[in-house]
């Protein structure tokens, strides 16, 4: 039983059988961290490199986390404190630390396929922590398993993802996995957000009405609207998003059912989630933070037998 | 494929290993038992069984079931699907009878130390085995409660099987 690649460089590339096996380690794993000792002893003496060419709390945190749960020992860089701010280029910069001999890489970095890059270059497994407006595969596996462990399926689920998509590798990543697990997505947010030709490309619906998808949907992953990746003004203002596009207690409760709401962090607190939503009862936000440390173990575990065999 | 032990000399094994431990462990409220996936979760199930069976205060008895993959000392080698955990009662200041299908090198057993310690600090571990190979022990480990020791070659595979009759075997796999 093992992944079918080498690397976790995102979901595109993975099978049925690989999410499917990563979520049912990460059930394993969650039972480990629910134990007087949270700690088990399965990469001892791996050496895991923490990469972080953009800034993160949540993801960096919850990596860190899972490797110290694994036993592994770790190696933490950040690039506004590193050689790379001298101009070191990433290939020589990851050289470098290879040749101090360690076995995995994992990695964000602001430009899109910079992992690819990596994966092709050094012989290290390689974990995407979100690259550009590519991928975050760790997002989406943890955002599956929470939506598993709240209603029990993936398959046959409706699920919106609801705001940024046009900057958003949450987004992608996301679509690719529920669609690979039999959900079905539907993309909401204003035409400016969203890539033209989504719809084909992905397989996805579009909508614009945010009240006609909420009515649709059984959960909905509502999106940070990313300011730092907008070179052009896409909306008039944020107070202008939220009235559009912002979800609020109000709207919710004159749904006549109630829809699971998700967002991978951070929140932007009144523009795209008002604050008696985002701290309601409807709100699995901080359980998908808990759930991100055992499907990080679950990925690093299942990757850590094939940097040393091959 | 060769039956070492058809579903009547398992059930015997297991009623005799069910009596050992009655007789050495009077006290069922402090006493767990705890199978080792997934050989040794099948044979503690059936233990359970009859202990139920057997004895009116068995209920005190608590059941578990250990899954060793994360404490594997071969993990870099060998990247393994876990089974599920369920051990859901302290183990602290109780006595933990571990039980497996086949005792072979004794890896598990160190393995399933190491993650039980994980769980909370028992009084005493117990071990309880169907099937001995003692000759081929790697580490100091010596079964409390032995169902049979079976002489065997090195390469040999010996195996619980549950048939599709849901009947036990220990069963001499090919090579």
């Amino acid at each position: 039983m093992q992944l079918s690649t080498k690397h976790l460089l995102g979901i595109k590339n993975l099978t049925q059988e690989d999410i499917s096996l990563i979520l049912s380690t990460a059930q394993q794993f969650k039972e480990v961290l629910q134990r007087p000792v949270k700690k088990v002893p399965s990469l001892r003496e791996v050496i895991i490199v923490n990469l972080f060419y953009e800034n993160s709390t949540r993801t960096r945190i919850s990596f860190e986390l899972a490797e110290k749960r694994l036993s592994a020992d770790i190696i933490n860089f950040t690039a506004s404190a590193s050689s790379a701010a001298k101009g070191e280029t990433l290939l020589d910069t990851v050289n470098n630390i290879l040749s101090m001999k360690v076995d995995m890489v994992v990695m964000r970095h602001s430009a899109s396929g910079a992992p690819h890059f990596l994966a092709e270059h050094i012989p290290a497994a390689i974990v995407n922590a979100g690259d550009g407006i590519n991928e975050h595969p760790t997002q989406a596996l943890l955002d599956a398993f929470s939506i598993q462990e709240k209603t029990g399926s993936l398959a046959g689920r409706k699920v919106a993802l609801i705001g940024d998509i046009m900057h958003s590798r949450v987004a992608q990543s996301n679509i690719y996995l529920l669609k690979k697990m039999g959900a079905s997505v539907v993309v909401c947010g204003p035409p400016t957000l969203i890539p033209k030709h989504i719809a084909q490309a992905l397989g996805v619906d579009v909508s614009y009405n945010l009240r006609e998808t909420l009515e649709w949907c059984d959960v909905a992953n509502v999106l940070r609207i990313q300011l730092e990746r907008q070179n052009q003004v896409l909306f008039s203002s944020l107070r202008e998003y939220n009235l559009a596009y912002g979800i609020g207690k109000d709207l919710l409760d004159s749904l006549n059912k109630e829809v699971v709401i998700m967002h991978p962090g951070p929140i932007n607190r009144g523009v795209e989630l008002n604050s008696d939503v985002a701290d309601s009862k409807q709100s699995i936000i901080l359980q998908q933070v808990e759930n991100g440390v055992a499907v990080r173990m679950a990925v690093l575990y299942l990757l850590s037998g094939r940097s040393v065999a091959e | 494929m060769q039956v070492i032990l058809n579903n009547t000399e398992v059930y015997n094994k297991l009623d005799q290993l069910a009596a050992a431990i009655t007789a050495s462990n009077p006290e069922f409220s402090s006493t767990v038992i705890v199978g080792i996936q997934q050989g040794g979760a099948i044979v503690s199930q059936f233990l359970y069984d009859r202990l139920l069976k057997n004895d009116p205060h068995a209920g005190l008895l608590k059941h578990g079931k250990l899954d060793i993959t994360f404490y594997r000392d071969d993990v870099r080698n060998k990247i393994l699907a876990p089974d599920p955990m369920h051990l859901p009662f302290s183990i602290e200041g109780k006595t933990v009878i571990l039980v497996d299908d086949v005792l072979f090198t004794g890896r598990t057993i160190k393995a399933a130390l190491d993650a039980l310690f994980d769980y909370g600090r028992p009084e005493r571990v117990q071990l309880c085995v169907l099937v001995d190979r003692k000759e081929h022990r790697q580490f100091p480990i010596q079964p409390d409660y032995t169902g049979i020791a079976i002489p065997s070659n090195r390469a040999d595979k010996l195996k619980l099987l549950i048939t599709q009759d849901n009947e036990p075997q220990v069963v001499l796999l090919n090579q």
